[in-house]
Parts: C-alpha cells; sequence; structure tokens
C-alpha cells in the first residue's frame, strides 16, 4: 500500500484493529479512541499528529502496556500487549530521569554495571547519544535535551522493538528541539529501530515520519495517514518540504473546525 | 572578578556567623559584669566563671563522662527500640494501603499522648528501671520516624513508577533503585527528628527516677540548688544534641549529595 523508504522490509511490527477507548469520568463517558486500526512496519519511522485530546497519547500508552482498558486487538509481533516492558521503550515528554543516578546509572537502570557487556553498551550508546564527557553528571546539571538523549539511550539499552516517544521534544526550545530531531533521525537510521513518534508540531511530523497520521477529537479517531514521500536528510527550507507540510496543513485545518477544548474533559 | 565574588560571599558569610555570636556574647559579658558588681543572687543564677569552673570540675572528676555515658547509652537504646520500629512500620504502612488504614489511625492517636501522661503506667508496669526509660524514650523516638518514612515512600514521584515498570524493574530494583532512594530524605529528616526526640524524652525519663545520667544529675543538683550545675548540665544536653544533629546532617550530605550537585555548580559557575 505505501511505498517506505530506506530499503526497509514490510513486516508488520504492531497490529492495531478497531482499537476502542472510553474513559468514564464525572461528566459522563468520553470515547478517547474510536476505530483506530493502524499497522506499524518493522523499521518504520512513524509520527503521529493532532490536536490535543485526540487521543494520540492515549494511543501510545496502550502500546505501551501502560493503559490497558481498551476493547479491540492490539498486537506486537502477534502477540497482544499485556502490560509494560522492555520490548516498548517509552520516551516521554519529560526524561524521568533518576535523579539520584548519574547518567551512566540512569541508562543502565536495573542493569547492573560491573558487567562488562552492559558497560561496554551503555558506553556505546553515551557515543551515540553524544554524550561524552558527562558520563557522571547527574540529572540536575544536565540540559533538557541532555536529559532527553539519556532517556532515549536507557531505552534503546534494551533493544526495544519499538522506541515509543511522546511529544518527546515539546519541552525543548525551539534550537534544540531541531538538533534534537536530527539527533533522533541519526540513531534511527543507523540502528533501525521502529519509531512512533506522537507530536503536535507539524514541521517534526514531516521532517522525521516516513508516514504522518493524522488524528481528530470528539471522538479520537485517524482522520487519514500519509506517506510522506521525501528522502532523507530533509531539507526543512526545500519546496518539496514546505508542500508536504502544507498537504498536512490541509488536512489539519479541516481537522480543526470550531475551537473546542476537548482536553479539559478527560 | 570569580575570585572577588568568592572572597565577597566569604566576607558575607563570616559577617553573619559573627553576627550570630554577638547577642550571646553581649549577654554573656552583660552576665558576667552584674555578678562581679554582686546585683544577682549567686544561688539563683551563678555568674558564668562559676558554671566554667563546675563545668571543668565535673569533667576532670570524670563524672560528666560516667553520666553522659549512661544518658547517651538509654537514649541510644530508646531511639534504635522506638525509631526502628517506626521505621518499619512506615515502610509497612507506606507499602500497603490496608496496612495503612490498618494502623495508621490507631498510631495517631497514640502520637497526641504526652510523655507524661504514659510514664506513670510505664513505671506501674515496669517500675522504676532502665526499662521504663528506655521505653518512654522509644515512644517518643517512634512517630517521627513513622510519619516520614510513610511520607517518604508515599510521595515517590508516580512518574518514575511508570518508568520503572517500562524497563521491567524487579520488586529487588524498584525497592532498592527507586523507593528507597526516593523516600531517603525523607527517612533522614525523620532520623533526625527522631534522635532530637530522644534526647528530650531522655530527660523525662530520668527526671521520673534515675539514680543516674544526665536527667538524674540536674535533677539532683536542683534539690541541694546547685544552681550552676544545673546550668552546666544544660549546656552540656544543648551541645550532645546538637552534635548528634550535626552527625545526621553530615550523613545526609553523603547520601543526598546528589541533591547538592547543583548547587555545587552553581557557585563554582
Amino acid at each position: 500500500m505505501f511505498k517506505l523508504m530506506n530499503n526497509t522490509k514490510s513486516e508488520p511490527l504492531l497490529l492495531i484493529n478497531d482499537l476502542n477507548k472510553i474513559f468514564e469520568t464525572p461528566g459522563g463517558r468520553v470515547e478517547a479512541l474510536k476505530n483506530i486500526t493502524l499497522t506499524v512496519n518493522k523499521g518504520e519511522l512513524l509520527t503521529i499528529i493532532g490536536p490535543s485530546g485526540c487521543g494520540k497519547s492515549t494511543l501510545l500508552k496502550i502500546v505501551a502496556g501502560l493503559d490497558t482498558g481498551y476493547a479491540g486487538p492490539v498486537l506486537l509481533n502477534g502477540k497482544a500487549i499485556s502490560g509494560p516492558g522492555v520490548d516498548k521503550g517509552v520516551i516521554f515528554q519529560e526524561p524521568r530521569l533518576f535523579p539520584w543516578m548519574n547518567v551512566l546509572q540512569n541508562i543502565a537502570g536495573n542493569l547492573s554495571l560491573r558487567d562488562s557487556g552492559v558497560r561496554d553498551r551503555v558506553h556505546g550508546l553515551v557515543e551515540l547519544v553524544k554524550l561524552r564527557g558527562f558520563e557522571k553528571a547527574y540529572p540536575r546539571e544536565l540540559s533538557g535535551g541532555m536529559a532527553q538523549r539519556v532517556a532515549i539511550a536507557r531505552a534503546l539499552l534494551r533493544n526495544p522493538e519499538v522506541l515509543l516517544l511522546d511529544e518527546p521534544f515539546g519541552a525543548l526550545d525551539a534550537f534544540t528541539r531541531v538538533h534534537m530531531q536530527e539527533a533522533l533521525l541519526e540513531i534511527w537510521e543507523k540502528n533501525k529501530t521502529t519509531m512512533l513518534l506522537v507530536t503536535h508540531d507539524i514541521d517534526e511530523a514531516v521532517f522525521l515520519g516516513q508516514r504522518v497520521v493524522i488524528m481528530e477529537p470528539r471522538p479520537g479517531h485517524i482522520r487519514s495517514i500519509l506517506p510522506v514521500k521525501l528522502t532523507y536528510p530533509r531539507e526543512r527550507s526545500g519546496t518539496a518540504f514546505q508542500d508536504w507540510r502544507r498537504t498536512i496543513m490541509n488536512e489539519f485545518e479541516k481537522v480543526e473546525g470550531p475551537a473546542v477544548d476537548f482536553g479539559s474533559h478527560i | 572578578m570569580k575570585k572577588e565574588g568568592a572572597a565577597t560571599r566569604l566576607r558575607l558569610a563570616a559577617g553573619n556567623a559573627l553576627l550570630g555570636w554577638l547577642l550571646p556574647l553581649a549577654i554573656v559579658a552583660s552576665w558576667q559584669a552584674a555578678a562581679a558588681l554582686e546585683l544577682l543572687n549567686p544561688i539563683l543564677l551563678p555568674s558564668p566563671w562559676t558554671i566554667v569552673e563546675e563545668f571543668a570540675a565535673l569533667a576532670s572528676s570524670g563524672e560528666m563522662l560516667h553520666h553522659l555515658g549512661i544518658s547517651a547509652w538509654r537514649a541510644l537504646q530508646g531511639f534504635v527500640l522506638g525509631g526502628g520500629a517506626g521505621l518499619l512500620a512506615g515502610i509497612w504502612a507506606g507499602f500497603s494501603y490496608r496496612m495503612e488504614r490498618l494502623v495508621d489511625p490507631s498510631i495517631q492517636v497514640l502520637r497526641t499522648l504526652p510523655h507524661l501522661v504514659i510514664a506513670p503506667l510505664f513505671i506501674l508496669w515496669f517500675g522504676f528501671g532502665e526499662l521504663s526509660m528506655v521505653l518512654i524514650i522509644a515512644k517518643g523516638a517512634f512517630f517521627p520516624l513513622y510519619v516520614n518514612t510513610f511520607l517518604g515512600i508515599r510521595s515517590v514521584d508516580s512518574k518514575l513508577f511508570d518508568v520503572a515498570r517500562v524497563l521491567e524493574f524487579r520488586r529487588k530494583d524498584m525497592i532498592l533503585k527507586l523507593i528507597v532512594p526516593a523516600a531517603l530524605p525523607s527517612i533522614l529528616l525523620g532520623i533526625r527528628l527522631s534522635l532530637g526526640i530522644a534526647w528530650l524524652s531522655l530527660v523525662v525519663a530520668e527526671m521520673m527516677g534515675a539514680s543516674s545520667g544526665f536527667g538524674y544529675l540536674i535533677m539532683d543538683a536542683r534539690s541541694f540548688s546547685i544552681t550552676s550545675l544545673v546550668i552546666v548540665g544544660i549546656i552540656v544536653f544543648a551541645l550532645v544534641g546538637k552534635l548528634s544533629d550535626s552527625l545526621v546532617k553530615m550523613l545526609e550530605r553523603r547520601l543526598l549529595s546528589w541533591q547538592d550537585t547543583y548547587k555545587a555548580e552553581a557557585v563554582k559557575g
């Protein structure tokens, strides 16, 4: 159906078929997700974009196994997701590092740095996320971008089947964000890790995504899935990029409609 | 410029420290002057110099160390017993909501009971002796550690719990790598408060009926109207209390260095 870039094999890794999720709130039942059907191929980099309240973060949480109250099969490698685990790495909007651990300890987490295999791989990841010289630094000494790179290294150490990123650069300043997007792309091209990235930044969605999933609220559902037929690295100022940006924007404008803050109901 | 800034800060810090000494020194000086002019009744308020002499006499005769040793041992026993129980109860209630519902209301009721209300009962049950005293101290030391351990465990960031679940922390890792470090600042505060209360409870216990220890020394001195000895006792109590608090503070700085790194960087930079 879609032509994929970068010669990734088109094996379905994640299968979501008619997923529905309802939040019970004091104000009544809210359909957070409705009829979500999505297939993610191995090695793919998929971005999910939509206004707040469209359920994009909820969708990611379900794939992460952090939210289990839903209807409809969500299969990773053909198996239903039963809970969180290292095969589904998660990067949250905040880095969520352990403040009492330094960079190396944070990446290792529950794995022992005394194990030479672990140590070597941790150091390799420190190289990959360009944090050399900061191995012994504590989270309080790191900038937002650096801390988020530690979180990415921590997830990658576990060789996840899929890396789930929930607005990972949303809290960073514009310059750091662009830099981090490039860094993430580099990591993806080196490691070929399947990635699902949720964002509300159209530029980010176009710059990173092989496909862009556009979601809209009330109830949260997928409006369209657009394959961005551009080679990496993408030139942000190029006309082709701007065309894609406009295409997504147009889809998006249809989504916006009357300004209702759906998010506050959840 | 950096150096200048550091020097200014140092001057300021030294100035502040001196400022803190100004008031007590002025009081002692005028006190000594008033005593020298025989404006004070030496039985009610001996001169500072008499107190220093009393201190020296008590220290050189070995009496001070003897009583201090006995008092410290009692306080330590009570602290270990009560604080240890508080720590365990706090951990237990912190981990289990059912445990919290079961024990917390009762503990909160007991917490409000003053020592002097409980002491007669302990004396009836266990007599005037070591056990009663240690138990009173333990009762005092229990609550701060219980409350702070409980709060420390409950205040672990739920976002970090999500991370630990994603990383597949085992139960052991959850406790040792997440809950204990996260609760440690609270627990150390609990230890500090418990030690302080153990020390305070010691006086109550020893004043009720002991034949040794600093509380006894003060009560004995009072009955013979040796005011200077009473004041020496008060001073020693204050010093030892401060010393034990400083020790825990040092421990805190070592164990919680990850909290300070940022501040240290800021000062350096």
